[in-house]
């Protein structure tokens, strides 16, 4: 339709018509270059360089990578991190199943309840992202340190035994991604249930459904594509954390973002560590790719 | 995560909720007491963290004690006494200016272009958002990795520069997906009519659509600024030696946490509190 009327600016005439011509039909490519740019260089290419690299053989002395075509080092590796790999698969679920059973009934309240107050509250939600990650995490290691004041106060007043503690445990690992990760958990549930249309709930009970019925079979299955979104915004980054298991896990329960963060930095074996996080690449491009698949690459958007 | 967007939307809609008696007594009840339980577990930690940024130190090495040893404003004075703990800081607030630069940049111009532009005119644009939707659902530490990979298959040192490119790359997706939340509610024939009264691409650009737009880049330019400050898993990957301040108080704080720690942080946090309140009103005053 625009390419049928000339063009909407008087002055633009004759020679220079055929370029402002040229210049529309070569704008959105324009426009979207610098930052395309910048994504395929710093994001997609790396992505490539570490899917090769996996396939190097690295010797651990020099720190110098040769192409072998090794494909043997993928499967070697998951298997020599198997225990890993399962610690963070169990620990992210935990984490993200505790967000989810949280950030429901607040997300609901908040939406349904909030009234004026709508905004506070979600300030509220968004409290944590205001400290930075390290330090919300350092001070979780401060308050379940075992001389801090909350362990202090339990084991003087006997309720629990005098060799109690949390840190170091998988415990304390949980409940410190299950922090970090709420707001991640709590918000796209929130946006989805807002957007519920309040009329079809009257709707259900007008029509004699009971509270559970109208909760089950309307606002759960309406909040559904939330739930997803939720899932994938608090597991993925759950699953490749280490902050909060080096932090408050000590040295055992290793997951295995704490196993390729060591290949890299500290044992420089590139190799095995880019296998790793092919690995941890493929199982979060099956989650986003089921989400796409499912609800359309632009329906996350609408959750961050 | 894009507060200003999300609470727009909150604020436009009206409450239409008129339940049953139970219903109300539900939400009278057993769900304000446990959200607001939910929201003193969130406050609870930084809580704490105010608190004992307040706390007088007993031993001679200056770490933060477990204990309540009294009141103290030594540490808000002496706030510059770690030196590389400061010069870190200074470091990220470096970084998090010129990278929300460039990302606001990069990330409004492709936020135009793909409010703008239907696929038959602009070939690519499936392509670019599902880039956009895998770079921010990706885990924070593959990236960081093959960045590492990139950097050290091409022998680029680790630095500032590397920082600034890692720190772009990951804010880019986050600033177009809010400046395109803002975009796509404005209207284009203020635009056209900006035409029709002959102003050139430039000065309709300049006078009517940037204008219109900026609250979103705004908020785009706030989160940028947010995710690079706090960006920890990245940075450490290409941060080489230039530590900025998460990675420097990750490092330090294995032998035991200065109290200057807490100071910065409860610092942080008011300021950015600040911010988000100021955002909110503004946002509010352009609807």
């Amino acid at each position: 339709m625009e390419r049928s009327v000339p063009t909407h600016h008087p002055r633009s005439i004759g020679r220079s018509h055929s370029r402002a011509k040229w210049g529309k039909r070569l704008s959105p490519y324009l426009l979207s270059l610098p930052a395309g740019l910048w994504l395929l260089l710093l994001f997609l290419v790396p992505l490539f360089i570490m899917l090769s690299m996996s396939l190097k053989t690295c010797s651990p002395a020099s720190g110098q990578c040769y192409m072998t075509w090794n494909w043997g080092e993928l499967p070697h590796q998951v298997s020599l991190y198997r225990a890993q790999f399962y610690t963070s698969l169990l620990f992210a679920a935990c984490a993200t199943l505790i967000d989810l059973v949280i950030s429901f009934p607040i997300a609901y309240w908040i939406a349904f309840y909030g009234g004026r107050r709508k905004n506070f509250f979600l300030i509220m939600l968004l409290v944590p992202f205001f400290v930075s990650f390290i330090i919300r995490t350092l001070v979780w290691e401060f308050i379940l340190s075992n001389n801090g004041f909350v362990l202090s106060f339990l084991r003087n007043s006997h309720l629990v035994s005098a060799n109690f503690h949390v840190l170091g445990t998988g415990f304390a690992v949980i409940a410190g991604l299950a922090y970090n990760y709420l707001p991640f958990t709590a918000l796209p549930l929130y946006v989805a249930i807002e957007r519920i249309d309040r009329r079809v709930l009257d709707a259900a009970h007008d029509l004699y459904a009971n509270r559970r019925a109208a909760f089950m079979r309307v606002i759960l299955p309406l909040a559904v594509p939330g739930i997803f979104a939720a899932f994938l915004l608090t597991f993925i980054p759950a699953f490749g954390d280490y902050v909060n298991q080096e932090i408050l896990g000590g040295t055992a329960n290793t997951m295995i973002g704490t196993v390729i963060q060591n290949q890299f930095l500290i044992n420089s074996d590139y190799a095995g560590g880019a296998s790793l996080s092919v690995v941890l690449l493929a199982v979060s491009l099956i989650g986003i790719w089921a989400y796409a698949r499912v609800l359309g690459s632009r329906a996350i958007e609408e959750y961050i | 995560m894009s507060l200003a967007s999300t609470m727009e939307r909150s604020g436009v809609k009206r409450d239409l909720d008129r339940g049953g008696v139970r219903r109300r007594r539900w939400g009278r009840f057993a769900l304000p007491a446990f959200s607001w339980l939910v929201i003193a577990y969130l406050v609870f930690p930084i809580a704490v963290m105010i608190i004992f940024s307040f706390n007088k130190v007993v031993t001679g090495l200056q770490l933060v004690s477990f204990t309540w040893n009294g009141f103290t404003f030594d540490w808000y004075r002496q706030w510059s006494n770690v030196p590389g703990l400061t010069s870190a800081f200074w470091l990220s607030i470096r970084l998090a200016v010129v990278s929300m630069i460039f990302a606001t940049v990069l990330g409004t111009l492709l936020a135009i272009a793909l409010v703008r532009y239907r696929k038959q005119r602009f070939r690519g644009k499936g392509v670019i958002e599902q880039v956009l939707f895998v770079n921010i659902a990706a885990p924070e530490i593959v990236m960081g990795a093959s960045l590492l990979g990139l950097f050290v298959t091409f022998n680029i040192g680790r630095g500032f520069l590397t920082l600034v490119l890692a720190h772009v790359m990951f804010s880019i997706a986050y600033v177009t997906v809010t400046v395109r939340a803002r975009l796509s509610l404005y209207d284009r024939s203020l635009e056209e009519a900006a035409y029709d009264l002959g102003a050139n691409p430039v000065t309709t650009f300049r006078l009517v659509t940037l204008p219109l737009i900026m609250p979103g880049v705004l908020a785009g330019a706030l989160m940028a600024f947010a995710l690079s400050i706090d960006d920890f898993v990245t940075s450490n990957f290409v941060s080489g030696s230039t530590a900025p301040f998460p990675v420097w108080v990750y490092g330090a704080t294995r032998v035991g946490t200065p109290p200057q720690v807490f100071v910065f942080g409860s610092v942080i946090f008011a300021v950015g509190i600040a911010f988000a309140v100021i955002s909110i009103f503004v946002s509010k005053k352009q609807v």
